[in-house]
């Protein structure tokens, strides 16, 4: 059958990939209790999730996996994407995830990982395309996935993979 | 960063009460970590565990041992530990 929609094709990255050491940063990191700023580098070993703003539902559809995949049982997963520490509180809250969220309005922590993404039709509003990175202790990358398309959904079999050699 | 080795603030954005502590620790020089948590009341259960109320501002200071709620209280303790005659 004939579906007739487009997927968006996003433009080419320039992610961080394996091998490559992770940017750090610092931004508030939000439990379900409360939250305070904090490196990439103090959670490392992670996995970090980068996600479009909640709400969306590709934000949706990727946290109830990782929860429904119990990735969090098996590794610190930490998220990004541009909501506030208000919103990403409730969010864990309501879809139950034990994960923690980094809280960037700014999208500067997107834009370094070069997985940005303007969004058409919402004038001056950008947050990340969905992107994962395993980052070992060291702040090596040792795996790296990033959304091609608008919307895609990480490879979440792959993933876990990348999950056992945390 | 482990739970309790740094000073810990636990406050609520926009409040006072919590600003005249932290202007307190500013003016001693002192570092600490913010821990803000929600208007809600109910939904401050880390803070009871830690002090005993939901009130914020509440303060942990490992190096004494020392959990603190209420602003007054937290100044005066800032005074007389870290102030004029303290260590």
């Amino acid at each position: 059958m004939e579906l007739g929609f487009d997927v968006v094709e996003l433009p080419p990255h320039d992610a961080p990939s394996e091998g490559d050491e992770a940017p750090d940063f610092v931004r508030p990191l939000v439990n379900d209790e409360y939250w305070e700023d904090t490196a990439l580098s103090e959670v490392a070993p992670a996995l970090l999730v980068f996600y479009p703003m909640n709400g969306s539902f590709p934000a949706t559809y990727i946290w109830q996996e990782v929860r429904d995949r119990g990735w969090t049982d098996e590794t610190d997963v930490v998220g990004v994407t541009i909501s506030t520490p208000y919103s990403h509180k409730r969010f864990l809250d309501e879809y139950g995830v034990d994960a923690r969220l980094f809280a960037d309005p700014s999208n500067d922590v997107a834009r370094e990982y070069g997985v940005e993404h303007d969004l058409d039709g919402m004038e001056g509003v950008e947050e990340p395309r969905p992107a994962v990175f395993a980052v070992d202790d060291d702040m090596t990358v040792e795996y790296a996935w990033v959304a091609e398309e608008h919307p895609e959904f990480p490879p979440y079999d792959e993933v876990v993979g990348a999950v056992d050699g945390l | 960063m482990t739970d309790h080795d740094k000073r810990t603030l636990y406050r609520l954005q926009a409040c006072p009460f919590c600003e005249r502590v932290v202007r307190k620790l500013e003016g001693y020089g002192l570092d600490y970590e913010s821990r803000f948590v929600e208007p809600l009341h109910s939904e401050r259960d880390s803070v009871r565990r830690v002090s005993g109320s939901r009130t914020v501002p509440a303060f942990v200071d490992p190096e004494t041992g020392a959990t603190l709620t209420e602003s007054a209280n937290i100044v005066e303790y800032l005074d007389a530990y870290y102030g004029n005659g303290g260590t």
